[in-house]
């Protein structure tokens, strides 16, 4: 497979085939909680690819050159067993909570309308699943520098699209009669099932 | 402090039944999802919950005078992602084939809103035997919804019943092959992810009708 088809499967395969909420379950907690809001929903979305299109790369560059088995040998051949991979979590989470901030201060200083729209779902991504997941999912699948941009960027997108998604569906059927004790949380799962069900049709395309 | 007395009692039994961590404060839901596939990963998978939960809590509850309220995020994040790395290296050496079948979920118990939500709502507010308690409870209720889910998902979709052991799972009960020549049929769907989601707000509803609780609009 040619270049850029590569990662345009790569991509297409990260926003519908494999969608992080829909076919692994990430990030579920806040996809729940804000689809009440099309706005809000559009706005954590924005956040989440953002933050995602970040992390993933520096994630990848720190397993790359630190964490990974033999990593350390940029220093000295004498690493060359070093296998700092049991730091993976904490030094992921860390580096995601970080940037999180760094992100948060940037905007509030480059472009107050993004801050005002964004600003405060910036904390709550830190303890977003799917942005965690990110990393790990590339570590698992080891996966190349311009890959693994590509796919965080993808897993983003199709957070967007899945939450936006179910938002307006949500926003559709606010005066259903829908019985008292399914509505909220239960009738949103019955909706992502479906929503999950329609994504399922894009599996078997491959590029 | 009797260590069960009435209010314990309740500390315990809350979460398990109307104050669940899944279907009525709608936490935790990111890894319990993922992990339903078949039973014994569903149960190791509340084992390893249940301990996180439990040790954060009390060390959290331990030290909660000397944490200062702006940094109490971080210092909550790090001791939980700690403990999450404890349980990972003692699944890859203990139950290796285990630790590959649920790859990168036991990592995203660090994210689980369960544990900061639980950290952040009593552990810091309640000593060390309360925070115990809570963790429990919660754990509890959170296997209690996930063990349900997965048991309707492989028993329905896949056709049995397993529970863990040190390997790939032992196989307590599977349907018979003369049902299968009778013209049963296994539910494909229920072992896709739109059948996780679509059971989970089925169990969501059956929990609430019986607990009795409805959701302000």
């Amino acid at each position: 497979m040619s270049g850029l088809e590569h990662y345009l499967s790569i991509f297409t395969k990260a926003v519908f085939i494999e969608n992080i909420v829909l076919a692994y379950f990430l990030g579920l907690c806040s996809f729940l909680a804000i689809s009440k809001n099309i706005n809000a929903s559009v706005g954590i979305g924005m956040a989440v690819v953002v933050v995602l299109t970040i992390t993933a790369p520096i994630n990848w560059v720190l397993w790359e050159f630190l964490l990974d088995k033999g990593a350390l040998v940029w220093i000295s051949e004498d690493f060359k067993d070093t296998d700092l991979g049991f730091l993976k979590l904490i030094v992921f989470i860390s580096v995601i909570a970080a940037m999180v901030q760094l992100v948060e201060m940037f905007m509030e200083r480059f472009s107050q309308s993004l801050y005002n729209s964004l600003g405060i779902f910036l904390p709550l991504i830190a303890v977003n699943c799917s942005i965690l997941g990110g990393s790990l999912f590339m570590v698992e699948r080891e996966y190349t520098i311009p890959e693994t941009i590509v796919y965080g960027f993808g897993s983003g997108v199709g957070f967007f699209l899945a939450i936006v998604a179910l938002a307006s569906i949500r926003y559709r059927i606010r005066y259903s009669n829908i019985p008292p004790r399914l509505q909220g949380v239960g009738m949103a799962m019955l909706l992502t099932g479906l929503l999950s069900m329609a994504f399922m049709a894009f599996s078997g395309i491959d590029l | 402090m009797e260590l069960f007395n009435s209010e314990s009692k309740k500390i315990i039994s809350d979460p398990i039944n109307v104050n669940n961590p899944i279907s009525l404060q709608v936490l935790g839901i990111c890894s319990a999802l993922a992990v339903t596939i078949r039973l014994d990963q569903a149960i190791i998978m509340t084992l390893a919950v249940i301990f996180v939960l439990c040790s954060s809590n009390v060390i959290l509850s331990l030290i909660r005078d000397y944490i200062p309220a702006r940094v109490r995020i971080v210092i909550m994040l790090s001791v939980i992602a700690s403990l999450v790395s404890v349980v990972d290296e003692l699944l890859k050496a203990y139950l290796y084939d285990m630790s590959k079948q649920l790859s990168v979920f036991v990592g995203l118990i660090i994210t689980n809103c369960i544990i900061m939500g639980r950290a952040e709502a009593f552990a810091l507010k309640n000593g060390p035997s309360k925070a115990f308690l809570d963790g429990l409870g919660n754990g509890f209720g959170y296997g209690l919804i996930i063990i349900i889910v997965s048991f309707f998902r492989e028993l329905f979709g896949a056709g049995t019943i397993t529970l863990p052991d040190g390997g790939a799972g032992y196989v307590l009960w599977s349907i018979p092959e003369s049902w299968y020549a009778a013209g049963y049929e296994n539910i494909g769907l229920l072992v896709l992810s739109p059948g996780a989601f679509i059971i989970l707000g089925l169990v969501i509803w059956a929990q609430r009708e019986m607990a009795g609780i409805e959701e302000e609009a």
